[in-house]
């Protein structure tokens, strides 16, 4: 018995699961960008695992960028997150919504 | 047989760690449990042969991104619980599945095929070596550009959080300074 394609492959898709229910579920604005991080990462799992499976350094490559990525979002999101925190003192979602109908 | 235990046992780990991340009220747990989601997960990457990258994902992820978001977290009120009211759990975890589904089978798809390996793995050279060959010929212009990226996120965050960062509490001078500003 060994760890194939398939065993990553659920995991990536089990831990980006987990990430879009927190996406999907959290009202405060932090958590929303923890969740982010969770996606990205699950997502850099099945990158990893297909470069390893299929000989391909391409998927390791791609996962660098993402990770570049990752790092520039949080700083421009953590710097935009303490901007709304200073005018509103909230982080909550709800208080995003400033032209009600 | 060491593959295997390794496996599963850091996958459970990361899974207990990020259901923390993603249940918890408390943005302190939350954190935490994150971060060392965070290191479990570049355990994966040593086991998949990219030592490489689990290194960059501990530097990167547990070195720069958690101790900027701990940073960030002075700022906001951390020690009181997250209050937060859902009005439809059940149809959360319905959406949350049926979306995960959509995007595993559109993702997974031109896997299952077969993939031509362009830039194939030479295993007398190390994980390293390869890495930076591929990095620096064929990737170079992404490269280039991925550190042109962070370097204007750094300045964007710098001037983001930065705005106002001397604050002192306004004093009858400030109103007569400001009001002679205002005449001008």
């Amino acid at each position: 018995m060994s760890i194939g394609l398939n065993e990553y492959m659920i995991l990536s898709t089990i831990l980006f699961s987990i990430g879009l229910l927190g996406a999907i579920r959290r009202k405060n604005l932090l958590m929303l960008f923890f969740a982010t991080e969770i996606m990205l990462n699950a997502v850099n799992i099945g990158m990893a695992a297909i470069s390893k499976f299929h000989g391909d350094l391409t998927g390791q490559m791609f996962a660098f960028f993402i990770i570049a990525i990752a790092a520039s979002e949080v700083a421009v999101g953590l710097g935009l997150l303490i901007l709304w925190f200073k005018r509103h003192n909230t982080l909550d979602l709800d208080s995003l919504q400033k032209m009600k109908g | 047989m060491f593959e295997v235990v390794a496996f599963y046992l850091f996958a459970i780990l990361t899974i207990a760690m990020f259901i923390i991340t993603v249940m918890t009220k408390n943005a302190l747990y939350a954190l935490s449990s994150l971060a060392a989601g965070m290191i479990f997960i570049s355990a994966f990457f040593f086991l998949l042969n990219a030592d490489f990258l689990g290194v960059v994902q501990i530097i990167v992820y547990t070195g720069a991104v958690m101790a900027l978001y701990a940073f960030g977290m002075m700022f906001f009120d951390t020690i009181s619980d997250v209050k937060e009211d859902i009005a439809n759990p059940r149809l959360t975890f319905l959406l949350t599945g049926l979306i995960a589904l959509i995007i595993v089978v559109m993702a997974m798809a031109p896997v299952i095929g077969t993939v031509n390996a362009y830039y194939p793995i030479h295993e007398a050279y190390g994980n390293a070596q390869d890495v930076g060959l591929v990095l620096f010929t064929k990737y170079l212009i992404p490269f280039e550009v991925a550190a042109v990226m962070l370097l204007v996120a750094m300045i964007g965050g710098i001037i983001l959080a930065g705005k106002k960062m001397d604050y002192r509490p306004a004093t009858e001078q400030d109103h007569t300074h400001n009001l002679k500003k205002d005449e001008k």
